[in-house]
């Protein structure tokens, strides 16, 4: 089944008089429990499309379905449910909320859902434990290091067990360890509880464990290619990428 | 509309569930976020200490200075006179200092609901990360105004009350240095206390206002603004 779904998406942005057409008509089928990683240069549509995909924006023209439900149709509540349900968010500067706990971030979007505190703190406290950070539920984002910031970030996307994660530039601001390891747990979480992850990125570890990777040139799919055929084409991702 | 149910298994079209902020949980979040930003906090709250220790001050003195003449005490007459405070609380001139204090009064408490508002403003343009997360996260536009109304009235009610503290104690103080110990025989509990409620009152209702606008804005923020990375 797939989780996300685009119909000839297009995306025009308006700029005084010049009009610049970011996305000119993309199609795309992200299947459930797929792991994706979006590629491209910065002002190919990369980030455009991936704001479609997480609900984020409407298309000027085409469909969006995230889990069958045509986004455009949508009024700000559901959109708000949706957001809080279906799709969990990880960014890169991993904007966790600062005057929070690492527990308290995690069960923000629980709370919204309408859980009692109750649940909502054992639900965050099994979570921080699946990334590795049990022992630091009470820390506020400045007590910890970058890596386990994005690791808390991880485990609040994961709040609502929600269909699709989008994580954007996941590893952008993290050394090349502990990038490694966000994305290990991402791919690990892709595995365990069968979220769809998608990502955009720039990271070429990334591609080691994304099930297919789209390459976006110039507001158009420039290919897809899966994972059996990428690691043939290894030599010449980097030169098609920079 | 069932809130908190769990959604597992709900066909994917009945997107009629709405996501939810529990008030108590809505000022758990504000009032940690004004004690953990103290120093900001402060900063906004002291335009309203300001305001308000001064209206606590003018409201002080014209009820003491009103007991006082009341009292009609030849001695107290004496030294108010000295102080060049015309006994005769009907005459023009006590009419023309009670005016011009009031406008001074609505002035500064104009002044301090711009300082606010300017204040919130500039907290709502820092924290625009803070806030696209929370859309992301499910926010609706009603929880931004919730949280942010919310923070500006207890840095407002706060502000107040320290403001009204402050602003009796400057005044029993510099009248006690003017008339002496008499002042304490004389001192109008009751008309004090009825100022002090009243001043609570409007130091936090011009906080919730001077909040409306910030509270606005950040309600109408993007949740892509969380993908920025720069102001």
């Amino acid at each position: 089944m797939a989780v996300v779904r685009t119909q000839e998406v297009k995306k025009v942005y308006k700029m005084g008089e010049i009009e610049l057409e970011a996305l000119k008509g993309v199609n795309i089928e992200i299947e459930a429990g797929e792991y994706i990683s979006i590629m491209g240069p910065s002002g190919s549509g990369k980030s455009t499309l991936f704001n479609m995909i997480g609900g984020l924006d409407k298309p000027t023209s085409g469909k969006v379905y995230i889990d069958d439900v045509d986004v455009a149709q949508l009024d700000a509540y559901e959109l708000a449910w949706l957001r809080c349900r279906k799709i969990g968010y990880i960014f890169q500067s991993f904007n966790l909320i600062p005057v929070m706990t690492a527990l308290e971030n995690v069960t923000l979007p629980m709370v919204f859902a309408g859980l009692t505190s109750d649940e909502a703190r054992d639900k965050g406290v099994v979570l921080l434990d699946k990334v590795g950070l049990g022992q630091r539920i009470s820390h506020k984002p400045y007590e910890l290091s970058g890596g386990q910031q994005q690791r808390v970030a991880v485990a609040r996307a994961m709040a609502n067990d929600p269909a699709i994660i989008l994580a954007d530039e996941p590893t952008g601001n993290l050394d090349l360890k502990t990038g490694t390891e966000i994305i290990d747990l991402l791919r690990e979480m892709n595995k365990l509880s069968g979220v769809t992850i998608v990502t955009a990125t720039h990271d070429h570890k990334m591609l080691d464990v994304s099930d297919r990777v789209v390459w976006i040139s110039d507001g158009r799919i420039d290919r897809i290619i899966d994972r059996e055929d990428l690691k043939i084409e290894v030599g010449t991702i980097d030169g098609k990428t920079e | 509309m069932a809130v908190g149910q769990p959604i597992v298994g709900a066909a994917p079209t009945e997107i009629a569930q709405q996501v939810n902020l529990p008030w108590s949980k809505a000022v758990e979040i504000s009032i940690n976020s004004v004690r953990i930003r103290f120093g900001r906090s402060l900063i906004t709250a002291s335009g309203i200490i300001l305001a308000i220790a001064f209206l606590m001050s003018i409201w002080t003195t014209n009820a003491l200075i009103a007991e006082l003449k009341a009292a009609n005490d030849p001695a107290i007459n004496l030294q108010l006179q000295r102080k060049g405070i015309d006994v005769d609380a009907d005459s023009e001139a006590a009419a023309q200092e009670r005016s011009k204090n009031m406008w001074l009064v609505v002035l500064s408490l104009l002044v301090c609901l711009v300082g606010i508002t300017n204040a919130m403003l500039m907290s709502v343009t820092e924290r625009f990360r803070e806030i696209g997360t929370m859309k992301c996260l499910g926010a609706l536009d009603s929880f931004i105004i919730k949280l942010f109304l919310l923070e500006s009235a207890f840095q407002g009610s706060a502000g107040t009350i320290i403001g009204v503290v402050v602003g009796f104690l400057l005044t029993l103080i510099i009248n006690l240095v003017s008339y002496g110990m008499v002042i304490f025989t004389h001192l109008p509990g009751l008309e004090l206390l009825k100022n002090a409620a009243l001043a609570v009152a409007v130091g936090s209702l011009l906080s919730l206002f001077g909040g409306i606008l910030p509270a606005y804005k950040a309600a109408k923020m993007e949740p892509v603004d969380a993908m920025r990375l720069e102001v």
